[in-house]
């Protein structure tokens, strides 16, 4: 594994969460413990794993997206940016009147945004769609979709489940965003949910399936890596996370899914990660 | 008398969208297609048949996944599972990003017959109308459902396609033109327009002959595109003719009387007697039985004809 490249991605995700911190801020509303706990996640995707290119967002040959979990576009918003995406409106717009970043990812209004998103469960099936498209116009993208934990108790996840599995379709990658908490608690109390048995139901379903460290650079890296070279079957990649990851007074606690930072709070969460790139300096 | 040929419109349906040469257009289906007729495209193009079985929520979701790659994706199931099991799926993931699914809903109406109110679809034109960015198209015959898959197909943006499993007679000669949003007047009477979609525009047609018989002159207008409405035949039909009155196979509140009542009530103000389904679920029997109970038939329009046109002549 190259060292340089897992350095560079790390910083880019401590970069993506700053930025995730700086929009929910200054909107004032937003859900930052599930935009943190993807970062890692993100950083890997668009800075390595796919191929895209910003100043073409439209390329028809391009790998695709899909952020099932629609709210946690700040994380999808701020990896756009880092890219280099050319947008009309600064991302601090967020979630305000007019902006094209919308409290839920808009397609038509953000550039490098598949696929419009927000109510839970849609994703997988519009991730099979682009899959499918790909397949009969023998094309060789690949379409990446990302899923909450949560989420997975929307019934239309598995119904698409079953799809990817009947198409074969092995240019698809999913990834679970597995942080263990939804808005109320707690997934393995509310329906029983945790990375081992949500990785034994999409095997049970026809998946490839990979647990992971979601946090982990190189065995995230590693991961899409073993996704790619799997041939005939759709690719699940359980990613074990935390919420809120790299705040610590966010990390796993609920109360972060769906609110923003004071004053304060924001200060000190940028500083905590300001704080992270100087150790990692001093380390190195 | 000559025999009338009858086709339903789900059946002009399948046989169309195997003729389309465009090799962008993708066909889904929901375990139903000898029913839907999309099995004539599955036969043809077996590589752009997608069978997602019982799932029609998944249904929808892979057709918009479609379309985003330039697909243009035909999504095919029963009208109630086409839009009321699925409405938050089209909403969220057609409607709202514009997407260019087609959404047919076959057997719509109380005309499905035997198998009863859960199977007779009589609130998706209401749940489709209000979608932002949705056009909502409910063809009366075999040529008007042809033609207008033509310009579906050609139309960037999702529609969705209201179809019947009733045979109906053929209205139109072949080289009848119909276009997006612009409804077909059939004659010239003055004493009352009778505004109907899909399956009633036949028993309009019916009604119609047999006023005239009676000496009351009526004009029937084929709403065949429900959003957008064609405004300008409805205030011209309101500023022209006495009585008006829309048929539909649909409940009365949020179908093609709906629709109408809302441009009279705006443009041009005057009273509209809407017959439909009154605001109840369907039930099993035979299409024909069921029409005349639920008050959509030729004799119930007849009769609600000279009942009306007598009182205001006495007037």
């Amino acid at each position: 594994m190259d060292i340089t490249k897992v350095e560079e991605l790390k910083k880019k995700a401590n970069q993506i969460r700053q930025d995730i911190l700086t929009e929910i801020y200054n909107a004032k509303s937003g859900h930052p413990g599930g935009s943190l706990s993807c970062a890692d996640i993100l950083s890997v995707l668009y800075f390595d794993e796919m191929n895209i290119d910003p100043n073409e967002p439209d390329k028809q040959e391009r790998d695709r997206f899909v952020l099932s979990k629609g709210h946690a576009s700040s994380a999808l918003y701020a990896v756009l940016q880092e890219k280099g995406y050319v947008f009309e409106d600064d991302i601090n717009s967020f979630r305000k009147m007019d902006s094209q970043f919308q409290g839920h990812p808009d397609m038509n209004k953000v550039p490098g945004v598949d696929m419009t998103t927000g109510s839970l469960g849609q994703g997988l099936s519009v991730a099979n769609g682009m899959a499918l498209a790909a397949k009969i116009d023998n094309k060789k993208y690949r379409v990446y979709c990302l899923l909450g934990d949560g989420e997975l108790q929307e019934g239309q996840i598995w119904e698409a489940a079953m799809t990817s599995n009947k198409y074969n379709l092995d240019n698809l990658c999913v990834i679970v965003d597995c942080n263990n908490l939804q808005l109320t608690g707690k997934t393995e109390e509310i329906k029983s949910l945790n990375a081992e048995n949500i990785a034994e139901k999409f095997e049970s379903f026809g998946f490839n399936t990979i647990i992971i460290d979601g946090h982990n650079i190189e065995e995230i890296m590693s991961a899409f890596s073993k996704a790619r070279e799997n041939e005939q079957k759709p690719t699940v990649i359980v990613a074990k996370t935390i919420k809120g990851k790299g705040i610590s007074f966010m990390e796993d606690n609920v109360a972060w899914h769906g609110k923003a930072m004071d004053e304060k709070e924001y200060k000190l969460a940028i500083e905590e990660l300001k704080e992270e790139i100087r150790k990692n300096k001093v380390e190195k | 008398m000559e025999e009338v040929k009858k086709i339903a419109t789900r059946e002009s349906f399948g046989k169309e969208l195997a003729n389309f040469k465009n090799e962008n257009i993708v066909v889904l289906d929901a375990d139903l297609d000898s029913s839907t007729k999309t099995e004539i495209f599955k036969e043809k193009y077996p590589n752009r048949f997608i069978e997602v079985g019982i799932a029609e929520a998944d249904m929808i979701g892979t057709a918009a996944g479609l379309a985003t790659c330039g697909k243009i994706p035909f999504a095919a199931t029963f009208a109630a599972f086409a839009t009321g099991r699925v409405y938050d799926q089209i909403r969220t993931s057609i409607a709202y990003p514009k997407l260019n699914v087609k959404i047919c809903g076959t057997h719509a109406g109380i005309t499905v017959g035997e198998d009863g109110a859960t199977h007779q679809m009589l609130e998706d034109i209401n749940l489709m109308r209000g979608l932002p960015n949705m056009v909502v198209i409910s063809p009366s015959d075999d040529v008007q459902t042809r033609k207008l898959m033509r310009k579906i197909a050609e139309y960037q943006g999702p529609v969705y396609l209201r179809l019947s499993r009733l045979k109906t007679p053929v209205i139109y000669e072949e080289d009848v033109q119909f276009e997006i949003g612009k409804a077909v007047q059939i004659g010239e009477g003055l004493d009352g327009t009778i505004f109907a979609t899909g399956v009633t525009v036949s028993q309009a047609l019916q009604a119609q002959e047999k006023l005239l018989e009676e000496g009351i002159d009526v004009r029937v207008v084929d709403v065949h595109t429900i959003k957008p409405i064609d405004e300008e035949i409805i205030i011209k039909c309101a500023k022209e003719t006495g009585i008006l009155v829309s048929v539909e196979d649909h409940n009365v509140i949020g179908g093609l009387g709906t629709t109408i009542a809302d441009v009279l009530t705006e443009k041009y103000p005057k009273k509209l007697i809407k017959m439909g389904n009154n605001d109840c679920f369907g039930m099993s029997g035979k299409p024909e039985e069921l029409m005349h109970h639920f008050g959509i038939d030729s004799e119930s329009i007849i009769k609600l004809f000279k009942q009306k046109f007598h009182t205001s002549v006495n007037l």
